[in-house]
């Protein structure tokens, strides 16, 4: 083969007593840096192709929902962006005990950021005292909390416990405000939806409010 | 032909050895591989773990003839290999049989090390890729576990891909990247199926020969912790305390292998569900985006972590951030740290203390499940105890171990249970021995009385 009676004989063609030649250190750092450079270029699509696709990002529209046939202290769970919104009519009395539960939550009036858009910043964490709208996914690890409407006794609950929604992942407890009770994993309260009522208050849109618009 | 390689094997054998070192290989790793020949019961489950690998491989490749990783469809395949497929119900009982009896071995296996000092020097590597092959099986069941689109996969892969949400400013985006969407879904799906068939197994098997070459290179350890390449040796330069891995250890380990798999075929028959704790009720239940199941729980092997991360609320940080004070106290004081460092330790550990205080305890929870694990990996620099194995220590550190035991046993209790304020504290405490085991090991191991450790390896004849 041509290649066996090569005129430049491998072994021979570096003679040994010659100084190294520093400009083969200079290509070898340059063919490094730049063949480093194209292994991390081309990463990025593989990288990349891990993000949410444009067909999860569009599934985000907006919910609307008929609440006028939810009886009081009832409430329904909806579907919007894939997550459990709860729809949580509230009676009079559910409404008093919220007031009591202010000593006992982690951060009664909603002041940590990202969970509670400005119009549900108030008592009852809601636009309308009796409808309360949050997104059922607990703050700590994502489980959807158990909703338990009246007020029951149990293990691991505060007593005496005028009901709200109990994580049964780890534990977290929230009120009837969708506030997280003090010393428990989850460290916010349910996140309140951007959402908004009709003219007539009978339907609820999730998705749209002030800020985001349908 | 010039150049080519002179052999002593004849016939088809000559013939490949001189293209390839089929021989040397057998030789060097088998028939040649001198094992000390004290080797007891614990040192049957390496070569049980390989032996589930292989059950996993296969099953898994016939698993995946049938199965369909589609959000709409995985739960009816599954169901579908259990009721429709010829034999299908035994391969997959095989499958999920096989996960969970891969942690029993690989644990049993752990402890080995554990006991014998099977980590020390020389064998530090050894015990790095064994660890990193823990991680991928951590890695390979989690992902797994999704596969049957069940209520406690889709809520398991929920919890757990949300604990990367905790991580301070990137954590929120960083969960939505490994989804793939805002919640867990088909993306999802798919992600974790590629992972499971492919891309782990791949690491997995390239991690399991670097844990062997690894192994031979240095030798094995033993149960009396003595290196038998420092003893006598024979005519041709051999350990006499060794004996050949083939066939005497070959043929042990099928003795092994033969009660393994009396346990694995009774419980793959008998009991694959194993009452919850193998495959959970829950998980026949289709998976539910809108309704958490009212109680769930990991698969067994990973609750001792759990407990862990469950225990890490906003109180008990006052007590881990107290421990931190009072280590970086003791180690400005006591610790022989060297020059600058003897500063920089004890001060990182007070920034530490001042974190667990203004940081989320959910972050901390994720940091001490992570860190039950990780500590795992420095157990070679622990541990500094004069000699290697459990034989020739002082009797009080036997019931350490003990404690050790039964605390990550009852670590692994609690993660099944619901949360209740008793457990809680339990866990707590639990979290604290475990970590304690650990990170005090580097002033424990080395207090007592040594038993006298022998020159060579003591061994009795049956």
């Amino acid at each position: 083969m041509s290649q066996d009676n090569s005129p430049i004989d491998g072994a021979a063609s570096v003679d040994p007593n010659q100084p190294p030649d520093p400009s083969r250190r200079t290509w070898v750092a340059t063919a490094c840096a730049l063949g480093g450079v194209a292994g991390v270029a081309t990463a990025v699509p593989f990288v990349g192709s891990f993000a949410p696709s444009e067909k999860a990002r569009a599934a985000g529209a907006p919910v609307e929902v008929d609440i006028s046939s939810i009886p009081p202290g009832q409430m329904i769970t909806v579907e919007w962006r894939g997550k459990p919104v709860w729809i949580v009519h509230r009676t009079k009395a559910q409404l008093e005990g919220i007031k009591h539960d202010d000593a006992l939550v982690a951060d009664p009036n909603s002041d940590r950021p990202g969970f509670t858009p400005s119009f549900a910043k108030n008592e009852y964490r809601s636009r309308k005292p009796e409808y309360l709208v949050v997104v059922g996914i607990c703050t700590h690890l994502g489980c959807s909390p158990t909703p338990h409407l009246a007020a029951v006794d149990g293990p691991g609950l505060p007593s005496p416990w005028e009901g709200g929604f109990l994580c049964p992942c780890h534990g977290s407890i929230f009120d009837l405000a969708g506030r997280v009770y003090k010393n428990k994993p989850a460290p916010d309260n349910l996140e309140v939806p951007p959402y908004a009522f009709s003219s007539d208050g009978t339907r609820i849109t999730i998705g749209v409010d002030e800020v985001n618009k349908a | 032909m010039a150049g080519e390689k002179t052999v002593e094997t004849t016939g088809l054998l000559g013939w490949i050895d001189k293209r390839f070192p089929l021989t040397t290989l057998f030789k060097e790793h088998m028939s040649e591989y001198y094992a000390p020949k004290n080797f007891n019961f614990w040192y049957f489950f390496g070569s049980l773990a390989l032996l589930v690998l292989v059950i996993q491989i296969v099953t898994g490749i016939f698993l995946v003839m049938n199965y369909k990783p589609d959000g709409n469809l995985a739960f009816g395949s599954v169901e579908f290999i259990m009721r429709e497929v010829p034999w299908g119900w035994l391969i997959r009982y095989m499958h999920s049989t096989g996960a969970s009896m891969f942690f029993v071995v690989v644990y049993l296996h752990m402890l080995r090390g554990l006991f014998y000092g099977s980590y020390r020097k020389p064998r530090e590597l050894v015990w790095i890729f064994g660890m990193a092959i823990f991680l991928c099986l951590m890695g390979e069941a989690f992902m797994g576990y999704l596969l049957p689109w069940g209520q406690m996969s889709y809520w398991g892969a929920q919890v757990i891909v949300n604990l990367f949400s905790a991580i301070p400013f990137i954590g929120p985006e960083l969960s939505l990247w490994i989804r793939g969407d805002y919640v867990v879904s088909d993306a999802t799906l798919n992600r974790f199926f590629a992972f499971h068939v492919i891309a782990i197994p791949l690491i997995l098997i390239g991690l399991v020969v670097a844990h062997i070459i690894a192994l031979h290179e240095v030798g094995s350890n033993n149960p009396d912790g003595v290196e038998i390449k420092a003893g006598p040796k024979d005519a041709n330069g051999h350990p006499v305390d060794g004996i050949p891995f083939h066939p005497y250890y070959s043929v042990h380990d099928i003795m092994g292998v033969a009660g393994f798999l009396i346990v694995f075929a009774a419980i793959v028959f008998f009991g694959p569900e194993m009452g919850g704790y193998f495959l959970e009720y829950n998980n026949f239940i289709p998976a539910d985006s809108l309704k958490t199941p009212p109680h769930i729980a990991p698969v067994w092997y990973f609750t001792p972590f759990y407990s862990m991360l469950r225990a890490i609320t906003a109180d008990f940080t006052w007590v881990l951030a107290a421990c931190s004070i009072l280590g970086a106290i003791a180690l400005f004081i006591k610790g022989n740290l060297k020059g600058a460092w003897r500063i920089i330790v004890p001060v990182i550990l007070i920034l530490v203390a001042i974190f667990m205080r203004t940081l989320d305890a959910k972050f901390w929870g994720v940091v001490a499940m992570g860190g039950s694990v990780v500590i795992l990996f420095f157990l070679p620099w622990l541990d500094h105890s004069p000699v290697r194995s459990i034989r020739y220590r002082p009797t009080w550190h036997k019931f350490l171990y003990a404690i050790f035991i039964v605390v990550f046993l009852i670590l692994g209790f609690l993660g099944t249970q619901p949360p209740n304020p008793t457990f809680n504290l339990m866990s707590q405490i639990g979290t604290l021995i475990y970590f304690g085991f650990f990170l005090l090991m580097p002033v424990w191991s080395r207090l007592g009385t040594f038993k006298p450790v022998p020159d060579r390896i003591t061994f009795h004849a049956h």
